[in-house]
């Protein structure tokens, strides 16, 4: 299972520039495309490859670009999201800083197939380096005749700029980036109107992942059922998945979906099991919004079957006893980590980064960081317990945007899981404070019978 | 969120600076010239000591021609910009889960202890602050902050030593947020 689309020529000396990237197969998809495709075919080849969304929600990209809005006369615009800031995501990083015309390979692609002649990548502003990695490779692209005025001589325009943030997870949410790139607060927009329709500067628009464009490039060169060929049902493809916390090797490995999570996690080719001998603790499989797993529901799913890096087998058992691939950030923690601290860690973060609209997550979020606060440090009630499960029940589904219930993912999930370790705080809050927390036990219900 | 505050000394855009907002501001429509604030205000504080004063904020506006209220909206709302003086090196910490469990908070306390300040504090000399930001997509590479416009990976005790040995000498490269 080591077919790669995206990282095949990554670690090839100067393949940041453009000649090498080039002499490596570079811009095919562009030529193709653009000499032998109408835009819609290009649509249609994306559809065929069941490509989803790698930012996180995994919605079908054909799909997505088939809702384009496509008014007479009024411009229409690709987005590229390289805000990258939920906590375990590294990837869109790597392959930005690593090859980088494989991105603005896709954006003229991708453009070309909505009709935009201008578009952005949208780039957090701590990836400072990378917005001149990113605007060289550019500049090179239009050197080179593939960006600009009549590319190919096929009278197509397009124009793209890099426009990084400046510190804000929220700018990851899609309409809260186009705020941002209007120049004004990340505050999300409600929904409908969706982007297709109204969008940047209430034009019709399209957000998408890095990884996501960059998947584009093979699939137009190799053909969508070529693409889809690889990975199982309904997760085609390959997957950035970047992997860190207690593993002897952290780092980001495009996987095709379908390789067992037990591969994934202990084989050498990956993460090479769990560091210092210690043992699994619970797994945070797609970024620090997805629900947290136990130990025991990690390699197998609850009827005991191998659990697959794939969207499907992920969620399979919903929020029970599942989770979700989400943005491919992948946190693994061993026997001495402490769940409740991990929690209000998170649930700071996402105190942090509301931004502040909605009352349920603003007031939320900080409610649920204080009670975890004070169960992590020894100062909690047994009935603080509950009282957190409440408060994130009352945030999800009651905001403008996720960023409500990515908050209350993590804490719900813990409880449900560790509710014994949560207890064990306020019985013991001394023995606590100290390290190493162990395992939890394996609830009857979940032994296979 | 911060509140903004009313010192600083007057200010203005270099010459290449200006240059270089004026050439940001092409890059969207007519009339959307707003959009090139985030750019220009990390230029801006760049330009004043590393944080946005009431005057840099108020030069952006009149540059991009927009009301100094929309600038300091925006201004208070991101976490790369500083509403406050800052040290020359800002030491920007990620203590998000994956850099906490690689031991962060520890290196944090340490770092905290041997310049003597605590969060969000210059040191007398004006040399460094330290600030505790969110996951900065290091997590495989833990712990870690971030300095100016760089990366400094996989940090440690001894490696933080001979980072503040290194500032001190005047040999740590912050980048730049122009491009030329
Ligand atoms: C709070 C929040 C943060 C998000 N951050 C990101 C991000 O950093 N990068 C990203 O691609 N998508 C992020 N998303 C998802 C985007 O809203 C959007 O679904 C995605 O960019 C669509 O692209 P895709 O279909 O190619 O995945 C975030 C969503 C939420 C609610
Ligand atoms: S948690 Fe520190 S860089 Fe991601």
């Amino acid at each position: 299972m080591g077919r790669k689309l995206l990282l095949e020529h990554a670690h090839v000396e100067g393949i940041d520039s453009y000649e090498v990237y080039r002499k490596h197969g570079g811009y095919r998809s562009v030529e193709k495309a653009l000499k032998n495709m109408t835009p819609d075919e290009v649509v249609e080849e994306v559809k065929k490859s069941g490509l989803r969304g790698r930012g996180g929600a995994g919605f079908p990209t054909g799909l997505k670009w088939s809702f384009l809005a496509k008014p007479e006369g009024v411009p229409r615009y690709l987005l590229c999201n390289a805000d990258e800031s939920e906590p375990g995501t590294f990837k869109d990083r790597f392959l930005m800083e690593k090859i980088p015309h494989l991105l603005i390979e896709g954006m003229i692609t991708s453009s070309y197939a909505l009709g935009a002649n201008t578009s952005y990548i949208y780039i957090r502003g701590e990836y400072s380096w990378i917005v001149k990695i990113l605007e060289k490779a550019i500049a090179e692209a239009y050197a080179a005749g593939w960006l600009g005025k009549n590319i190919l001589g096929k009278g197509y325009d397009l124009d793209l700029y890099v426009n990084p943030g400046a510190g804000a997870y929220i700018c990851g949410e899609e309409t809260a980036l186009i705020e941002s790139l209007e120049g004004k607060r990340g505050n999300p927009r409600i929904k409908p109107p969706f982007p297709a329709v109204k969008g940047l500067w209430q034009c019709p628009t399209v957000v998408n992942n890095v990884e996501t464009i960059a998947a584009v490039v093979p699939i137009i060169n190799d053909g969508g059922e070529e693409y889809a060929k690889l990975g199982i049902g309904k997760s085609t493809g390959t997957k950035l998945i970047s992997a860190c916390g207690n593993i002897n090797k952290p780092g980001v490995y495009e996987i095709e979906l379908g390789v067992t999570v037990e591969q994934f996690l202990y084989s050498d080719e990956w993460c090479g099991g769990i560091k210092n001998g210690k043992q699994l603790k619970a797994l945070v499989a797609g970024g620090s919004s997805v629900p947290i797993l136990p130990h025991f529901l990690v390699t197998k799913n609850i009827r005991g079957e191998q659990r697959l890096m794939t969207y499907e087998s992920l969620a399979d058992g919903g929020f029970e006893s599942g989770t979700m691939l989400g943005s491919g950030g992948f946190i693994v923690y061993d026997e001495d980590q402490c769940i409740v601290r991990n929690t209000w860690n998170f649930t700071r973060f996402y105190h942090h980064e509301s931004c502040g609209q909605c009352s349920p997550c603003r007031e939320g979020t900080g409610w649920m960081e204080h009670v975890l606060w004070r169960l992590e440090n020894g100062q909690g009630k047994m009935s603080d317990i509950d009282l957190l499960a409440d408060v994130a029940k009352k945030i999800e589904g009651n905001t403008i945007c996720p960023l409500g219930d990515a908050a209350a993912w993590p804490v719900n999930s813990a409880i449900r899981h560790f509710r014994e370790e949560f207890e064990w705080h306020v019985r013991e809050p001394k023995t606590c404070m100290e390290r190493n927390y162990g395992l939890v036990k394996e609830p009857e219900m979940y032994v296979q019978g | 969120m911060h509140a903004v505050t009313s010192n600083g000394t007057p200010f203005k855009f270099s010459d290449a600076a200006l240059a270089e907002v004026q050439g940001l501001m092409k890059k969207y429509p007519d009339d959307r010239q707003k959009s090139a604030i985030l750019r220009a205000l990390h230029i801006a504080q760049e330009e004043n000591q590393g944080w946005l004063s009431v005057p840099a904020m108020d030069h952006v506006a009149e540059v991009l021609s927009i009301t100094p209220i929309e600038v300091y909206e925006v201004a208070s709302f991101y976490s790369m910009y500083n509403l406050e003086p800052v040290g020359r090196y800002v030491l920007e910490f990620c203590h998000t889960g994956p850099c906490a469990i690689e031991g962060a908070e520890q290196l944090i306390e340490y770092t905290k202890l041997k310049l003597g300040i605590g969060k969000n504090q210059t040191t007398a000399d004006g040399l460094f602050t330290i600030k505790e930001v969110e996951c900065l997509g290091a997590c495989g590479y833990a712990p870690m902050m971030q300095v100016g416009q760089y990366y400094h990976e996989h940090l440690t005790e001894e490696k933080i030593d001979r980072f503040i040995n290194d500032c001190r000498a005047g040999k740590i490269d912050k980048g730049t947020w122009k491009m030329h």
